[in-house]
């Protein structure tokens, strides 16, 4: 082997010994790194306890309801596995929709209800004009086509 | 042709003082006309309405911006592999294009966060991982300044970007592997464009425009850098001139 033969090997396999490493302490890190829990987590007690977190997923259609007050609002999110209720007071994002995704900060009430400090909406993949997103709704109301979630619950995650 | 003669300095150096005026047209070109089909042509959106037309700043400005890291990677790579002076020249002209690419996709992206999630910033991971990136490059930018020997500074700044280069995976799947406030890949190998058709070829045009100025004005610097650290006269164009003054030392 000539020497730069051997600085070339070299290199190559710092790269790999550095991404093997990565990976493991990625993994480690898993939980960590997460920006937001679904609603199933927080069902199933991941969700860190009487401290604030992030949950995310879809609001749910036809679960917005607004109080007299104006500003304050009542919402369910949902990965359409579980469904959990949201109490926020505050101004909403401009791209907050039922049916889109959205992310909350907050705790988690006594009686299961998520008190939101801060509303997020997180916006998809999707851009078109709104001519086509119409001939999509009108596909997707006649049962013709089933439109992709933004939010996919943990695990199906990986298959995308 | 004989290709391996450009890897002398001295020949690469009026090499790429003749390419330059070339890319720098294209790109100009490109620009011009990717920028007018993403304001006029190109359709609104049908959630975000005008708004989302800072992507075709924001996502070519950040392909760009993990693209050049790993041509920088390269090029250092290759540069601690064959020894080769103008490699490590390369990779420090890459790096201050590369550092304002970042920055301009976290700064559109900013922009874009505040009327479309309602917030300027947040700690996830595809944005975190891209400031990172901008701290790279600043790391490699500085460790190369801070070191007076030239070998030495060419061949740490090298290591730190190899190092570094595990990061552009990472950014590219944060939105994949977590979860994540912003959004999936719009554009990719595997599942094709979730765009409309001409968002998306203005997006690419945007590309490719910004692809065409990296190289021409990593070209202008390679220039400096070789003049710079070769003790050339920088001025005249003649190559002979250039020869006469190495055949002088």
């Amino acid at each position: 082997m000539k020497p730069r033969h051997k600085r070339f090997a070299f290199i190559g396999l710092g790269l790999v010994v550095l991404g093997v490493a990565t990976v493991l302490i990625l993994n480690a890190f898993q939980s960590n790194l997460v920006f937001f829990f679904t609603p199933t987590q927080v069902v199933s007690g991941e969700a860190p306890k009487g401290r604030s977190f992030r949950i995310g997923g879809m609001v749910e259609d036809g679960s917005l309801v607004r109080e007299k007050d104006g500003l304050t609002v009542h919402f369910i999110v949902t990965d359409t596995a579980k469904r959990l209720p949201v109490t926020y007071k505050g101004i909403l994002p401009d791209l907050f929709k039922e049916g889109k995704g959205a992310v909350a900060q907050g705790q988690l009430g006594n009686d299961g209800t998520f008190v939101a400090s801060e509303v997020l909406a997180k916006h998809d993949e999707n851009y078109m004009p709104p001519e086509a997103a119409e001939a999509m709704a009108k596909a997707k109301a006649s049962g013709a086509q089933q439109s992709k979630s933004l939010v996919v619950p943990q695990g199906t995650k990986d298959s995308l | 042709m004989i290709w391996s003669k450009y890897s002398a300095p001295q020949a690469f150096y009026p090499l790429a003082g003749r390419l330059i005026p070339w890319f720098a047209a294209v790109a100009v070109l490109l620009m011009v006309v990717g920028l007018y089909m993403g304001f006029f042509v190109a359709p609104t959106d049908f959630q975000q309405g005008e708004s989302y037309r800072i992507i075709f700043v924001h996502v070519p400005a950040a392909w760009m911006s993990m693209f050049l890291y790993v041509v920088m990677a390269i090029w250092a790579g290759v540069g601690m592999g064959l020894n080769a002076r103008l490699s490590f020249m390369m990779a420090q002209a890459i790096a201050p294009t590369g550092a304002m690419f970042t920055f301009l996709a976290l700064l559109t992206g900013a922009m874009w966060g505040k009327p479309t999630w309602g917030a300027w910033w947040v700690w996830d991971a595809r944005l975190t991982s891209e400031l990172i990136l901008l701290f790279q490059y600043a790391g490699v930018m500085l460790l190369r300044t801070s070191i007076d020997d030239l070998r030495r500074a060419d061949r740490s700044s090298a290591v730190f970007a190899l190092v570094g280069v595990v990061n552009v995976p990472i950014i590219y799947y944060s939105v994949q592997w977590w979860n994540t406030l912003h959004q999936g890949a719009s554009v990719s190998m595997a599942t094709g464009s979730k765009m409309a058709a001409t968002m998306l070829m203005a997006m690419l045009i945007m590309t490719i425009a910004f692809w065409m100025y990296s190289i021409a004005v990593i070209l202008a610097r390679v220039r400096c850098v070789i003049v710079e650290r070769e003790s050339l006269p920088a001025w005249d164009e003649k190559p002979a001139v250039i020869h006469e003054a190495v055949e002088a030392r």
